[in-house]
């Protein structure tokens, strides 16, 4: 990989996380690189680390040690507001537990992020329905999160998390909350909408059933990766 | 933003209307417990306030309230009228005297005596008769409230309603024979007790027999007159107590504020309405915080500034009360409405409205306060935890 290919860069990451007297090693070391328009999948056993990795790769959660740079930006040196401004434009999220706000539609959910970034809300939720038709829910974009499926409200997240065209999506557990085939059209959607020549995507799972989705898969524990393999290669 | 955060308040009717309600509850006890209290206090003065025309009270120097009457010697409204700048100078009487019904019971009843030639000091609306008739022998005006409520004679049927008094209806003040020829409509008083207008001359007939008997002289001052400066040259020139009519409410109003427990019986119940209100409503609306964490949590990880979850806090806060605070207002007004024909001492200055508004924003900014502590100490990572 050449720097001008890579996305991710991770060099001896070091998360520790101190409760009291007792402090948990979650990142011990950790190097890797995640190439642009890969599709890398962090899986492992739990509490190894994988969650921690993301949030400090998506630039929620200082490392206590280590450099991690995304697209060549350090964001551990970025000024608060200037990291959030980053965050805003470039990263795109999608959660276990979808987290659409409850009050809002799905256009309004998927318009969110066009909003943070300033974009007016007339204007983001046509665009927001746009997306919305791409994944399949071009009846429902006045829908309330209650009135979908497990299925749609993670399309739905998907959506959110492609509107303001970010060049990173991190995905955490995606499918554990949908039922195989659900899973399989949520992959399949991140696969064919939202992964590109310039976008990678970084999804954590234990869901091995969707481990073909995966150009690589890095495999960890313990706050190390002890793994990082083709896809194929990992069964 | 602002849109989603209003949408994320009223997302959840029922915590929605519970924190609102919170508040209506806080601002009606700040409003109306306060009113009230207003209400009694306004009472203690009330008959200043009524007697309209005169600019200056004159009365014993050791006079300490419109009630504790001190009697002065009938020369004195002479020394009164002689002073520069008096325009003119009236007696009054006030008095409490015994009223014996048909019924033979008895009834304490607040007696006027008004000067005989200019009457001066009369009930402010007359509602049937004409004041002008307290110049025919034994009459007398007594207000609407008395005549309704405690001057009423029986029907004679065991379960019927008592009958009001009316005009040409006699009763016995002091073994004296005294004739309504008028009902007034008057500010009811703190004792409320029934309030008899009469003539000066008539009303010291009905007294008990004292070497003083005036009450008070009532002063106007001539046109262009600075009031404090005449009450002053009266009090240099007669040693007796002179005070403009606003002077005269404040002593009285101070009399029972220092002398009475009702100011700290109604700052308890006030205290303990906003307590109770700022804990319904703050914990309401900071659990409605906590619950949504996960959503600013959300919005925080995509981006969000502390300063744009801050003022997405604030006016959720600023809603939930401004509807809370006017609907409390709103059941205050209401309820002195619905009252104002009662016994039932109601009075709702707008002084009040900026209390409660205080009151009920003091409640929001601490709820918004503890709300956005916790919303800016929040680690966006908690989106990841399942």
């Amino acid at each position: 990989m050449n720097a001008s290919t890579i996305a991710v860069h991770c060099e001896n990451l070091v998360k520790v996380y101190a409760t009291g007297d007792q402090k948990v090693t979650a990142l011990n070391g950790i190097n890797l690189d995640i190439a642009l328009g890969e599709l890398m999948m962090l899986v492992g056993p739990s509490g190894c680390g994988k969650t921690t990795l993301i949030s400090v790769i998506a630039g929620i959660l200082d490392q206590d040690e280590g450099t991690c740079e995304l697209f060549g930006h350090n964001l551990l040196t970025m000024r608060s507001s200037e990291k959030l401004k980053f965050r805003a434009q470039n990263i795109g999220f999608v959660f276990q537990a979808f987290n659409l706000l409850p009050a809002l539609n799905a256009a309004e959910n998927v318009s969110v992020p066009l909003i943070i970034n300033g974009v007016k809300r007339q204007e983001a939720e046509r665009k927001a329905v746009t997306l919305l038709e791409q994944v399949g829910l071009g009846a429902r974009t006045k829908s309330l999160p209650s009135e979908l499926s497990g299925g749609q409200q993670q399309r739905v997240a998907i959506a959110r998390a492609l509107v303001h065209n970010p060049r990173l999506i991190v995905c955490d557990e995606p499918t554990s909350a949908l039922d195989h085939e659900s899973g399989r059209k949520v992959m399949t959607l991140l696969k064919e909408v939202a992964l590109h020549k310039d976008r990678t995507l970084v999804i954590v799972t234990h869901d091995a059933r969707i481990f073909e989705f995966a150009d690589r898969i890095a495999k960890m524990d313990d706050g190390h990766i002890i793994n990082v393999s083709a896809s194929t290669q990992l069964n | 933003m602002n849109r989603i955060a209003l949408k994320m308040l009223m997302g959840d009717r029922g915590k929605y209307f519970g924190i609102v309600m919170g508040l209506t509850f806080a601002s009606l006890i700040m409003t109306q417990q306060p009113a009230i209290f207003v209400g009694l206090m306004t009472r203690t003065f009330s008959f200043i306030s009524d007697v309209g025309l005169p600019d200056i009270w004159v009365m014993d120097a050791k006079v300490q309230f419109v009630d504790d009457i001190k009697p002065l010697q009938d020369t004195e409204l002479y020394r009164v009228r002689g002073i520069s700048g008096v325009e003119w100078a009236m007696p009054l009487y006030k008095g409490l005297l015994k009223a014996r019904l048909t019924d033979g019971t008895f009834q304490t009843c607040n007696v006027v005596g008004l000067d005989d030639t200019t009457l001066i000091g009369g009930p402010p609306l007359m509602l049937a008769g004409r004041l002008e008739d307290l110049r025919r022998s034994d009459s007398i005006i007594v207000d609407i409230d008395g005549i309704k409520e405690k001057l009423t004679k029986p029907s004679g049927t065991a379960k019927g309603k008592s009958i009001q008094l009316k005009i040409g209806d006699s009763l016995e003040l002091n073994d004296h024979r005294a004739i309504i020829v008028g009902i007034a409509k008057v500010t009811r008083t703190f004792q409320s007790q029934p309030v008899v207008y009469t003539t000066y001359s008539r009303a010291k007939s009905y007294a008990p027999k004292e070497r003083k008997l005036l009450s008070f002289v009532l002063v106007k001052a001539k046109s262009g007159q600075n009031l404090t400066e005449l009450a002053k040259r009266i009090r240099d020139s007669t040693g007796l107590a002179a005070y403009t009519s606003d002077e005269f409410k404040e002593l009285t109003y101070q009399y029972f504020i220092k002398n009475t427990g009702i100011p700290i019986n109604f700052g308890i119940s006030v205290l303990l309405g906003f307590i109770v209100g700022a804990a319904i409503a703050g914990q309401t609306f900071y659990n409605f915080t906590l619950e949504n964490l996960r959503q600013f949590g959300v919005l925080k990880a995509m981006g969000t500034s502390n300063w744009t979850l801050l003022r997405m806090i604030l006016l959720q806060a600023i809603l939930v009360g401004t509807i809370g605070y006017g609907l409390g207002v709103g059941l205050t007004a209401l309820f002195g409405y619905s009252m104002r024909n009662t016994i039932l001492a109601f009075r709702f200055p707008w002084q009040l409205l900026i209390f409660s508004g205080a009151g009920v924003s003091v409640i929001c900014v601490f709820a918004a306060l503890l709300s956005i502590v916790k919303v800016i100490r929040l680690e966006p990572a908690i989106v990841f935890k399942g």
